[in-house]
């Protein structure tokens, strides 16, 4: 009777049996096998048969394992690996308890989607963070926290991956991946409120008022305006930090460079306040 | 023979709220009028309306400001006389702002069409055309709550036809009287509404549903109803949420509403007490809708009343004429207690659909910790739909929202009594309303494709 079983059971194995190409394990092997989707895939297995089907490696990337996986993957495979800067997520909203008064208290269930869908938020920014944990808790890589003195998250540079899963989590859209420069110094404009400036600035002190300042004493080009609105695009800026002492709101922020040490008047902004308890928090974390 | 009569209900779920009917008593009081107003063009479900008056523009009472777009719409109209003094985005009940026109009042000059007697107008000289299209012109959108277009409604489907007319008068929210009052006191103009609407509708018979906290509304209503042929006044047992289209229509004519359907599948339509009320002036007195009965209560308010007010008037002006904003309040909130919403602002004017201000205590909003869920199925046991909300919570939780669609998530009607029962403070509808806007865009995003 085993015998009888063992043979039908081989039988079928061999009639079913699913041919796959073994270069899949290799890759699936060379991936980091943190299965988080930041790919656009919904593994490594599925990312590694993506690579190795498709006739070229344009549109995949890792971001977790960023140039040196996918190098290793374009030999492995024959074929050519595109660059791609490592980039990594900056958190546009500066609106912390000191810079944006609370005008009312929401107690209903504590997630940034539900709350965002309820109503404005309990400041009367509709844009800013909620600061309810929303990126925080979808994050694989335990990349961010959230820091309750000022409640607003934090992004730990050295651990995120930009696989861009609280990109995707945040409800009001704050959370951007950027160019990852050296030293992890970034410049970037913390607000995305679209209204006019008085208005904006009504709501938050920090807030970006579209007064195009920033705009006028880049001589770089990596500065463009719209929608009342600054954005630094992160490949063309060469992080000369002109714009952040001409911003009379301090909504640019500089994140990881040495304190200046000429114009002591500078020195209570609130970007280098919260500039310097982002350094000071992420040395504790350490 | 009637007071041995079983009271009608719906069968599965259900809870029992404290009533707190602090108004039942109080008669309607006209609000004066506020200094301006701030008219949101988007009132209703469905298209927002486009305005057709410029800033600078005057206007009369009644005077059409913005035009309905579309089938799913309706129009809006001033309510007061005055001057356009804005069209731009105002914070509207959420807080994120939506574009509306705000008038600075002068004087009260009324649209010289509008007939302001109060004398019963009895006979309906209209055909079924003329009626609908007057109520379509005149904005009329459901009165209860949901704000939907009421001219949509009475366009039945092709092929379909409506043997009843059910209107509801059943209030089951705690605190709000502002439907038990306009019954009592415009009961006769309701009843030539509710023939209105007979006569669209071309039915020959019209149920009003009365919960029977409203024994003097019920009592009143039948006494008169001898005068209007084929309306008949039922008393309802009091069960939250009876109030719900789908669970009248089951209480009252013991048929059920299929899953996404509509009560027209079974031959039913439901229109509320004050929207047949609306459309007896829209027809009768040429009046659009610009006024409506909210009521303002709350334990700690000095003069809970219930007011005819002008649509647009700030939620601030009730309130201080309710005797002003007490010290320990905790939340004001538009709606009824189980359904509405908590306003973050109270600088938001009355929209059509506000049945209710409701000024809370500090103590009575205070929410209790959240523990986990011990199983213990009572908001399975009170849910009307028959809905598993112990289950839909952690399914939203883990963006399940394939599951969650099979588990019919979009039958809820977010009554909360699920949230209300649970004796571990979960807060249920918090989630299942988030997972059923998911839901819904992933049905649309499948439309799509």
């Amino acid at each position: 009777m085993g015998i009888v079983a063992s043979i039908i059971l081989y039988l079928v194995a061999q009639k079913f049996k699913v041919l796959e190409n073994p270069i899949i394990y290799d890759v699936e092997d060379a991936l980091p096998a943190a299965n988080c989707g930041g790919c656009g895939y919904p593994g490594c297995r599925n990312f590694a048969e993506a690579c190795v089907n498709s006739d070229s490696l344009d549109n995949l990337y890792c971001p977790v394992g960023g140039q040196e996986t996918m190098n290793i993957v374009a030999n492995l495979l024959g074929k050519e690996a595109i660059q791609t800067d490592p980039r990594v997520a900056v958190i546009r909203c500066s609106g912390s308890f000191e810079n944006r008064p609370r005008t009312n208290h929401y107690d209903g269930a504590l997630s940034c989607a539900i709350a965002s869908a309820l109503y404005v938020g309990d400041t009367d920014c509709p844009v800013g963070c909620l600061g309810m944990d929303d990126c925080v808790v979808v994050c694989e890589f335990e990349a961010i926290y959230m820091n309750r003195k000022t409640g607003l998250p934090v992004v730990i540079d050295e651990k995120c991956t930009a696989c861009g899963a609280c990109v995707a989590a945040c409800p009001r859209d704050i959370i951007e991946l950027r160019k990852q420069n050296k030293k992890d110094r970034h410049i970037f404009v913390s607000c995305i409120n679209p209204e006019k400036g008085g208005i904006a600035k009504k709501y938050c002190s920090v807030a970006c008022i579209g007064c195009t300042k920033c705009f006028k004493v880049c001589e770089f080009e990596a500065i463009t305006m719209g929608n009342n609105l600054a954005f630094i695009d992160s490949d063309m800026c060469t992080l000369c930090r002109r714009c952040v002492t001409e911003c009379p709101t301090d909504a640019i922020l500089e994140i990881n460079f040495p304190p200046r040490r000429t114009k002591t008047d500078k020195e209570n902004t609130a970007s280098n306040k919260i500039s310097e308890k982002v350094n000071t928090n992420i040395k504790e974390q350490d | 023979m009637r007071n041995n009569q079983v009271l009608k209900t719906y069968k599965i779920g259900g809870i029992h709220p404290s009533e707190y009917k602090l108004t039942d008593k109080s008669l309607v009081n006209i609000l004066p009028l506020p200094e301006k107003v701030t008219i949101l063009l988007s009132q209703h479900i469905g298209v927002p309306a486009i305005p057709v008056v410029s800033k600078g523009d005057t206007v009369k009472v009644g005077q059409l400001i913005a035009q309905g777009r579309g089938f799913v719409s309706a129009s809006i109209h001033s309510s007061v006389s005055g001057k356009v003094v804005k069209i731009d985005s105002i914070p509207d009940l959420t807080g994120y702002k939506k574009p509306a026109i705000v008038i600075e009042v002068e004087g009260d000059e009324w649209e010289e069409d509008i007939i302001q007697s109060t004398d019963l107008k009895k006979d309906i000289s209209l055909s079924k055309d003329e009626i609908l299209e007057k109520i379509r012109e005149s904005g009329i959108v459901g009165l209860g709550g949901a704000a939907f277009p009421s001219h949509v409604k009475l366009i039945l489907p092709h092929g379909k036809n409506a043997e009843a007319l059910i209107i509801n008068g059943v209030e089951c929210e705690p605190y709000l009287t502002s439907d038990h009052r306009l019954m009592l006191e415009y009961g006769e103009e309701m009843m030539v509404g509710i023939q209105i609407l007979m006569k669209v509708l071309n039915v020959r018979k019209a149920m009003i549903g009365i919960e029977n906290n409203k024994a003097d509304a019920v009592h009143y209503l039948r006494d008169i109803s001898s005068k209007f042929p084929g309306i008949e006044v039922y008393s309802l047992k009091v069960k939250y949420p009876q109030g719900s289209e789908k669970q009248l229509i089951k209480a009252l004519t013991d048929r059920e509403v299929p899953s996404r359907k509509l009560p027209i599948d079974v031959g039913v339509v439901v229109h509320n007490a004050s929207t047949a009320y609306a459309i007896y002036e829209a027809v009768q007195k040429n009046k659009p809708l610009i006024n409506r009965i909210v009521t303002v209560s709350g334990k700690s308010l000095k003069n809970p009343s219930n007011f005819v007010v002008r649509i647009g008037t700030p939620i601030q002006f009730l309130i201080e004429a309710a005797g002003g904003l007490p010290e320990n309040t905790g939340k004001v909130i538009s709606g009824g207690l189980m359904m509405g919403k908590a306003l973050n602002s109270l600088d938001v004017p009355v929209i059509k659909g506000m049945s209710g201000i409701l000024v809370l205590t500090e103590d009575e909003t205070k929410r209790e910790s959240i523990e986990p869920c011990i199983r213990c199925s009572k908001c399975l046991s009170v849910c009307p739909m028959g809905l598993e909300p112990y289950l839909l919570m952690p399914l939203t939780l883990d963006g399940n929202f394939y599951r969650l669609e099979k588990e019919m998530v979009l039958d809820c009607l977010e009554c909360g009594s699920c949230s209300y029962i649970c004796p571990a403070n979960r807060p249920l509808l918090d989630y299942i309303k988030f997972g059923k806007t998911e839901v819904t865009k992933l049905i649309n995003e499948r439309k799509l494709v």
